[in-house]
């Protein structure tokens, strides 16, 4: 079979398809002190982030969705970057994953395993799919499940 | 007549090029068509010849742009057996021409405690609209199901309908499943209740030969882009009695007869329902899609895409590790192929596709409720028209193969 001018290993890198396959934090948090959801309503990925948020750090993370394997692997992904950080480098990181998928930019050292993403810069189609799960944890950190609660 | 797609494929221009290195192979006419020369030309032709607005003018380009404008029309009735030119409506798209009967003859018509039935194949612009309808009015939608190989469960429907059915709103072929439905039959359980009976055939009429008559549909509606025709064009067909029982759509020029400062009396149909300049140049230009089409012969295009379907279908069951959502039966399909790959969602299996420049649609495909049904978040979906050769099918599954060996890789490295 002749070998395609794409070349997909880029963007479909062995750590985003560990990723896809054992995603890490998947599930719900029963303690959850925040949530936020969102989806891609042109292709259907879904993801819904919970958050138990204590001292202004991210105690845990766990996330539950559907979707392409960029959409999913970049959430479980973040998870793993995130669990354990202050709120304000949970939202550097996010911001600078962001940078890298949209703006293009070099990845920064802070994002460490994120980089592997960075291939999807160039298929403009799918940087959405990337930046699903960062604007999801961006919302959660800001949506305590009590206001929610209580409309 | 058969098809020779080698001399068709001439006709086109945008199909001689390459796509990341790669011969073009596309497999998106489910969600738009490409164009021959002869309707580019027929649209130059248009804007360096003839171009004026119509209906008002008294000079010779008015007189010519309007002739060429109107019989589109009269072509357009012929082509799918309408009863009267004058129940020809254009609009943008299909989109427009339901939305134009649910708001007119829906709000005339349909009251609280009403029913809706449509199917759960349904694309959204058949079912938004009827949902608007059902929101302002305080009526009930209903949506027949469909069976496990993929066809319109007829029995379901049939249970759904009921001496409170006032519209029965289907597609004639779907466009995620290929399902082609029993058009003439439903249209008897709509009859038998006084349903007013409205088809989708955005997806039929480009694809094989549809009698509205013989179909015993009161409304039918289409897309000129879906067959050879230029985007922003729609058709409606309907008896001319019908629309003049309807009040206008949308107000404006074009659609009046006198105006007044308190009221207005409306144009004779089908112009009570063309407010506005309507899209003269796309209109006329579709006059030589249908042309292209005639010439071929619908018949020959249909025999054609399904001898392609098959080709296609048994690729893709051979190939394994593949769901085909759909009927398996060429005779109760048309060419629009979904299915769903085990190792990879359809926006991966899309994008490693595409670089092999196949071109091909990932997603839900305008029919969430579909998707909902068939408990997928999105399919994958390859849809062939009169251009395609089995070659191109080749190449869809040498690029599947690509997405294996991407996808494939990672399980086999994870596993040592």
């Amino acid at each position: 079979m002749p070998v395609p001018e794409v070349q997909f290993d880029e963007l479909y890198r062995e750590l985003i398809l560990d990723h896809y396959r054992n995603p890490r934090h998947r599930g719900t948090l029963d303690d959850a002190t925040h949530h936020a959801e969102g989806l891609n309503p042109t292709c259907g990925d879904e993801v819904y982030i919970d958050l138990v948020l204590d001292d202004e750090t991210v105690q845990q993370m766990a996330f539950e969705g559907q979707g392409c394997s960029i959409s999913q692997a970049s959430t479980s992904m973040l998870s793993d970057m995130i669990t354990g950080k202050r709120v304000s480098e949970a939202r550097d990181i996010t911001k600078k994953f962001e940078d890298m998928l949209v703006a293009g930019q070099e990845p920064d050292p802070e994002i460490g395993d994120l980089e592997a993403f960075q291939g999807v810069a160039k298929f403009h189609a799918r940087i959405k799919c990337a930046t699903l799960a960062a604007k999801v944890l961006e919302d959660a950190l800001e949506s305590p499940v009590s206001a929610q609660r209580g409309g | 007549m058969t098809i020779d797609t080698g001399r068709i494929r001439e006709d086109f221009p945008i199909l001689h090029q390459e796509v990341h290195g790669r011969p073009l192979v596309y497999l998106d006419n489910a969600a738009t068509t490409q164009k021959p020369q002869r309707v580019i030309d027929a649209l130059v032709r248009y804007y360096q010849r003839d171009n004026a607005n119509i209906h008002r003018g008294i000079h010779q380009l008015a007189v010519r742009a309007t002739e060429q404008y109107e019989a589109t029309r009269s072509r357009v009735a012929s082509f799918v057996n309408a009863p009267d030119p004058r129940g020809i409506v254009f609009t943008r798209n299909t989109s427009e021409a339901l939305n134009l009967v649910a708001r007119t003859w829906g709000d005339e018509h349909v009251g609280e405690g009403d029913e809706i039935v449509l199917t759960v194949m349904e694309h959204h612009s058949n079912i938004v609209p009827w949902q608007l309808l059902a929101q302002r009015k305080g009526a009930c939608l209903k949506y027949a199901t469909t069976t496990p190989d993929g066809r319109l469960d007829i029995d379901h429907l049939r249970s759904l309908i009921t001496p409170r059915t006032r519209v029965v709103s289907v597609t004639h072929a779907s466009n995620v499943l290929g399902t082609i439905t029993p058009v003439s039959e439903i249209a008897e359980m709509a009859k038998s209740v006084g349903a007013l009976f409205v088809v989708d055939a955005a997806q039929s009429v480009p694809h094989m030969a549809v009698d509205m008559q013989a179909l015993g549909c009161d409304v039918l509606a289409f897309s000129a882009h879906k067959m050879l025709g230029p985007t922003g064009v729609g058709v409606l067909c309907a008896p001319p009695e019908l629309l003049e029982s309807l009040p206008p759509f949308l107000g404006g020029g074009e659609m009046i007869s006198v105006v007044r400062e308190d009221a207005s009396t409306w144009a004779d149909v089908p112009h009570k329902f063309e407010a506005g300049t309507p899209n003269i140049g796309d209109v006329i230009a579709l006059n030589a899609a249908l042309d292209y089409l005639e010439e071929l012969g619908m018949d020959a295009v249909r025999e054609h895409e399904r001898d392609l379907t098959a080709y296609a279908l048994d690729r893709l069951q051979s190939f394994g590790g593949i769901t085909i959502h759909g009927p398996l039966d060429v005779d109760e399909r048309g060419g629009a192929v979904s299915f769903s790959m085990d190792e990879a969602h359809p926006h991966d299996v899309s994008t490693i596709v595409d670089g092999h420049g196949v071109a091909i649609r990932a997603g839900h495909h305008c029919a969430q409720l579909l998707m909902r049904h068939l408990r997928v978040p999105a399919t994958t979906r390859a849809s062939f028209y009169l251009y395609n050769e089995p070659r191109e099918v080749d190449a869809l599954i040498d690029a599947l193969e690509d997405v294996r060996r991407v996808f494939g890789h990672a399980s086999a490295r994870s596993a040592v």
